[in-house]
């Protein structure tokens, strides 16, 4: 079977990444057996719990959802090399915006009310993404230390807009939205998912990993973007406008953290709870790396982090879930470890054929 | 009768490959010990490669090295200096925030109470082999305040600190005036009277007519030819080097001063003055006119302000004084300047594809485009015309010989002469009314060199102004109508082809008056 | 009321060296790794790191020093996963850092769990034994702070790391590194050798900061490195990669909670939340006015490869 040389490179691409997923599953063993645990069972009980059971399937849906928004979201920053590690409090901000539409505009037919909420979601996304976005542009201001300080901002600044103005008495969370702005669960169609608050705010998702793709591989727009992140130096000299298009990336990227947030705000809890985003901006970076910043691979990336976010609670009795965090880790190491091999060996085949 | 004793260095057989590419196939080099020897060849024929095994840097697959006489094997730079070998390399191998003394002991630091570096000791030793040598230099220094002559000295002396016999120099005149180039030639004279063995690498033939008593030719990674300097000549070598005859002088028809002076004005300069990136003063109001369908060659050594004049004519640099005017419009420096100067007529071919020109991970057919994604031909607001885009870049290939023809590949797997075609295609083909085109031929095999040459002045002869800026005066001279020089931000001195030699160009390149 | 601004001063010079201190020696670990060209985000999760093994450490012997042990040697030990990411694969430094924090913040938590049965917080441990400095010991307040036998290691260490690397070979070598690797190579330098060395160090340093954490309350806590790590790097960045210079910057932010947080206690009228957001306000602030790309080590962030 004779392949071209791109399909080559693809196969690489995937063979390699999945071999890093095994090696990470490899030494997340080894810290099971610390702990005197059969690390077989606990991936066996894993594997029990997500894929052959459909409440497991739903569940692995619905944390999937708001990984793949981030993914995309931090996928889009490195595009044009911008290190958006801001996901995590632009996914908070967003999530309050929304939530206060939601519970402010009660008037409002669900049709206009549905859109208004997800817009809000990604304007406060954009908001949040843009001190540091600006600051970048403007002062060169490293977006990395800029972007996580804002992340510890966002906490504290919903905590006390919580703790003094929105709350419920006895909760960390506010006040119910409207139900037009509720979206259905998938269990409405789906009879076997029930009890899982998946809901369709996956297909918003699945929606956004088209529009990213587009954007990225038919446009004007996208060809500059990848030009800067691959020669920031010649894209300029070439006339590409570098600090109005980081800018707009850089917020873009903002956004889609931001509607990350959709998922639990209005298809799941109907309001704002502090702490709902679980650790999600973060694990969006993996989900990116591991994705290869592709839409399709962030897909896969984003269920096999989902599947194992909820198999946390699936093995929290043999093993302490932050397993979970571990594994997470171990996988950013080898896939960006691996990433020296898949370019040897892309290397090796684009000399043996010109 | 040479003993085998008398050779400080004899390479034989020696082939590395770097992937499927043979950098060196079987490739000798033989040098007696005390002489200046001179090893040449075009640009990828090996010569650094060589070099650079016989410096630890690279392991050959196979061959043999002798040092002295005695067969070595070399594993790292450390190992080649203790053999008293010492290489000061094309692109120089200096710490910038260090001073001039640290950067001479580092890795052989003078040391007391066991950990602490001896700093005094440390100039002392700077000081005595600057005077020993003649090598004019302050030990306390910061190397990035030297200028291009004195970190070159400073190279040789980090070597002569580790007492090295033999001397590898690769290019040391790349980036040297003529003047320069002459001191230079008198310390390698006084090194080889020491009994100091020099292997100098180069391509600027009369450079290796005038030092050197051997002379080894190099052409695609194998040794062709090794012969006596005293019975060569210029063509003799080229021709060995390229293997087949070569013409120095490209076809073409001079303009002479009194038709240009008919000739309408592209560009006009006046009073320009710049800030370089580190803050120094680099234009200091330079002015200057080119005429329509002329080719204007501007000589100078690097850092004089080529660089910043590029960068205010295309648009990525705001000048603090002065005017640009472009075909009568004044350039007001706001808003997207580089796209603006490109709708106006504005080509430009960067010095150095590889940063500035083209990237590398995209196809041919998109580095084709880079700069004309926009235009209304290949796309619209939203999405790119694919099919007008392949059209046009299939065309391109195949009128500007882009080798190999498909343009899907990407372009780091073609030669550096082929990507600066690319480069060139693209920027031609916008029928520009103003041309920046910046060391054209640097690292682009002969063949090619010919063919950029001629479409630079098939532009020409449609009408384009051109700039030219050239660290090789030959190309200077052997293109340009009028030439100008450029020293310390301003124009030195303008001359019409013919009127200017080598040496008065190279005399205002260093400061001298006319 | 001289009394007490007497007491209010002697309260803030204590807070601020109380807070400084993991700012402090993180910042010098930040300053080693990078001038030697390798850039550590992880330095939050070595605190972090740091913090935990110096408090399992205790707790098991029962000795704080061999706690102290534990921590650099945990400290070290992630380090060095980050270096061999980044040095022998050539990985993207950032994303490794980021990795580490990820990491640490697992590992923590897991054993955490495993050994102290709980998901916020160890037991308590006792922190090192106070040295009786002469007249320093004495002093109201200040004192107790003084006498911690740490404060004294981080000042040797401030002048330690600068020493070392303005006056050795070994500092020569590491900024030539961070600065122009090829031209290190060239002479025989092994890079990756020295590459290795400042992240390593910069391990052991960030991991003592944690040590500092942990001991000061007693216990360690889910998450308490708190984003020091990241601030650690803005000092670094704000003294210009400079050992000494680094040191004054975290003084400086320390100062700046230390203001605030004295403050409070007096009475000012602040939501506890806004007190809390202004070291990273701060920060932003500090960053967004340092021209950083000039001063950093130019093959900083940068993986080498030897042809």
């Amino acid at each position: 079977m004779k392949l071209s040389k791109t399909s080559k490179a693809f196969l690489i691409n995937i063979g390699v990444t999945l071999a890093a997923i095994f090696a990470s599953f490899v030494v997340g063993a080894f810290f099971i057996l610390l702990v005197g645990v059969n690390p077989l069972t606990v991936y066996w009980k894993l594997f029990e719990g997500i894929i052959l059971n459909p409440y497991g399937l739903a569940q692995t849906f619905f944390k999937a959802t708001p990984l793949i928004m981030t993914g995309l979201g931090i996928a889009l920053g490195f595009k044009a090399n911008i290190f958006n590690i801001g996901a995590e409090g632009q996914m908070v901000i967003g999530g309050f915006v929304c939530a206060w539409l939601g519970f402010t505009f009660t008037g409002l037919p669900p049709f206009l009310l549905v859109p208004l909420c997800i817009f809000g979601a990604f304007l406060g996304g954009v908001l949040w993404a843009a001190v540091p976005a600006i600051l970048k542009v403007k002062t060169g201001a490293h977006e990395v230390i800029t972007t996580i300080m804002m992340n510890f901002i966002a906490l504290a600044l919903t905590n006390y807009l919580i703790t003094y103005f929105f709350h419920l008495p006895e909760t960390v969370h506010t006040q119910l939205t409207s139900p037009s702005a509720f979206l259905p669960r998938l269990d409405q169609y789906i009879a076997a998912f029930k009890g899982s608050p998946a809901n369709v705010t996956l297909f918003l998702a699945v929606a956004l990993c088209a529009l990213f793709w587009w954007l990225i591989w038919k446009t004007p727009y996208g060809y500059e973007t990848r030009a800067i992140g691959l020669n920031p130096s010649a894209a300029e000299t070439g006339g590409i406008n570098i600090k109005r298009n980081v800018l707009l990336t850089f917020l873009i990227s903002g956004g889609l953290s931001g509607l990350a947030a959709t998922n639990f705000i209005m298809g799941y809890k109907h309001y704002f709870e502090e702490g709902f985003s679980q650790g999600v901006g973060f694990m969006g970076i993996a989900v990116a790396l591991v994705g290869q910043n592709n839409p399709f691979g962030i897909i896969f990336a984003a269920l096999l982090f989902g599947a194992l976010s909820h198999g946390t609670l699936v093995i929290n009795a043999l093993v302490p879930k932050d397993i979970i965090q571990i594994l997470q880790a171990l996988v950013i190491f080898f896939v960006i470890s691996a990433n020296l091999l898949i370019k040897k060996y892309i290397a090796k085949i684009n000399e043996d054929r010109s | 009768m040479p003993d085998n004793d008398n050779f400080a260095i004899e390479l034989t057989g020696v082939t590395k490959r770097f992937g499927s590419i043979y950098a060196n196939k079987d490739a000798s080099l033989k040098v007696k010990k005390g002489q200046i020897h001179a090893l040449v060849g075009e640009n990828g024929a090996g010569k650094s490669t060589l070099m650079k095994i016989l410096y630890g840097m690279y392991r050959p697959d196979a061959g043999e090295l002798k040092v002295n006489g005695k067969a070595v094997t070399l594993n790292s730079p450390k190992d080649a200096i203790n053999l008293k070998i010492g290489m000061v390399h094309q692109h120089f191998m200096l710490v910038k925030t260090l001073t001039v003394a640290e950067n001479v002991v580092l890795g052989e630091e003078p040391v007391h109470n066991g950990f602490s570096l001896d700093y005094s000791k440390a100039k002392e030793e700077t000081k005595r082999l600057i005077e020993k040598f003649n090598l004019i230099l302050d030990p306390d220094a910061l190397v990035a305040d030297l200028s291009v002559g004195e970190e070159q000295r400073l190279e040789i002396l980090k070597i002569l600190y580790r007492k090295a016999d033999i001397l590898i120099l690769d290019e040391p005149t790349a980036v040297l005036t003529p003047q320069e180039i002459k001191y230079f030639f008198d310390i390698i004279r006084k090194l080889s009277a020491e009994g100091k063995t020099v292997v100098l690498i180069t391509h600027k033939l009369k450079e290796v007519l005038a030092i050197s008593s051997s002379v080894t030719v190099m052409r695609q990674g194998a040794t062709v030819a090794r012969v006596e300097t005293a019975g060569a000549t210029e063509s003799s070598l080229a021709q060995l080097m390229v293997g087949r005859p070569v013409i120095f002088q490209v076809e073409r028809t001079l303009r002479t001063k009194e038709e240009l002076a008919k000739s309408g004005t592209t560009l006009s300069i006046r009073d320009l003055k710049a800030i370089s990136a580190k803050g120094h003063l680099a234009l200091n109001g330079l002015s200057l006119e080119i005429k329509k369908g002329e080719i204007f060659g501007i000589a100078g050594v690097e850092g004089n302000g080529q660089s910043e004049l590029i960068e205010i004519i295309t648009g990525l640099k705001r000048p603090i004084s002065g005017t640009v005017t472009v075909l009568g419009k004044d350039i007001d420096f706001s808003g997207n300047t580089p796209r603006k100067m490109f709708d106006a007529g504005l080509a430009h071919i960067p010095e150095d594809r590889h940063k500035k020109g083209l990237v590398l991970d995209y196809s041919v057919a998109e580095n084709l485009i880079l700069g004309r994604h926009r235009e209304p031909a290949f796309s619209t607001v939203t999405a790119i015309d694919f099919e007008s885009v392949d059209a046009f870049s299939k065309k391109a290939s195949g009128d500007y010989g882009i080798y190999p023809p498909r343009t899907d590949l990407r372009a780091g797997a073609l030669s550096g002469g082929n990507q600066q075609k690319i480069v060139v295609a693209r920027e031609l083909s916008r029928g520009p009314k103003l041309l920046i085109v910046s060391q054209p031929t640097r690292g682009v095999d002969v063949g090619a060199i010919e063919f950029i040459h001629k479409k630079i002045i098939e532009t020409r002869d449609q009408g384009c102004a051109v700039l030219l800026i050239s660290a090789e005066l030959s190309e200077i001279l052997s293109l340009s109508d009028r030439i100008g020089v450029i020293y310390r931000g301003q124009i030195a001195g303008v001359f019409g082809a013919g009127e200017v030699g080598e040496e008065q160009l190279g005399l205002l390149m260093m400061g001298g008056k006319n | 009321m001289n009394e007490f601004l007497q007491i209010f001063t002697l309260a803030l010079l204590s807070t601020t060296i109380r807070i400084s201190i993991p700012y402090i020696l993180a910042a010098l670990g930040a300053t080693v790794s990078e001038l030697g060209g390798v850039v550590n985000i992880g330095l939050e999760g070595l605190i972090l790191i740091g913090a935990f093994c110096s408090v399992l450490g205790n707790y098991l012997t029962g000795n704080p020093w061999l706690g102290v042990l534990c921590a650099i040697a945990g400290g070290m030990f992630f380090a060095g996963l980050h270096a061999v990411v980044c040095i022998k694969f050539r990985a993207n430094q950032i994303i490794s850092g980021l990795a580490l924090n990820i990491m640490a913040v697992g590992v923590t938590k897991f054993f955490l769990k495993y050994f102290f049965h709980s998901s916020s917080n160890s037991g308590r441990i006792s922190g090192l034994p106070k040295w009786d400095i002469p007249f320093l010991s004495g002093v109201p307040v200040l004192g107790d702070i003084v006498s911690n036998p740490l404060i004294l290691i981080t000042i040797l260490l401030i002048f330690a790391v600068f020493y070392a690397v303005y006056k050795t070979p070994f500092g020569l070598r590491l900024r030539a590194v961070g600065e122009n690797p090829e031209a290190a190579d060239t002479l025989g330098v092994n890079v990756y050798k020295m590459r290795y060395a400042g992240v390593l160090i910069s391990g052991a340093l960030a991991a003592l900061g944690g040590v500092w954490l942990a001991y000061d309350q007693h216990q360690f806590t889910d998450g308490m490195s708190g984003g020091r790590g990241y601030i650690a790097l803005t000092a670094m960045i704000f003294g210009k990669w400079n050992p000494l210079l680094a040191t004054l910057a975290s003084l400086f932010f320390g100062f700046a909670e230390a203001i605030q947080i004295q403050l409070q206690t007096i009475g000012v009228d602040l939501p506890v939340q806004f007190i809390q957001m202004i070291p990273y306000v701060l920060t932003i602030v500090v960053l967004a006015g340092s021209f950083s790309k000039s001063t950093a080590p130019s093959a900083d962030g940068v993986p080498y490869e030897k042809e």
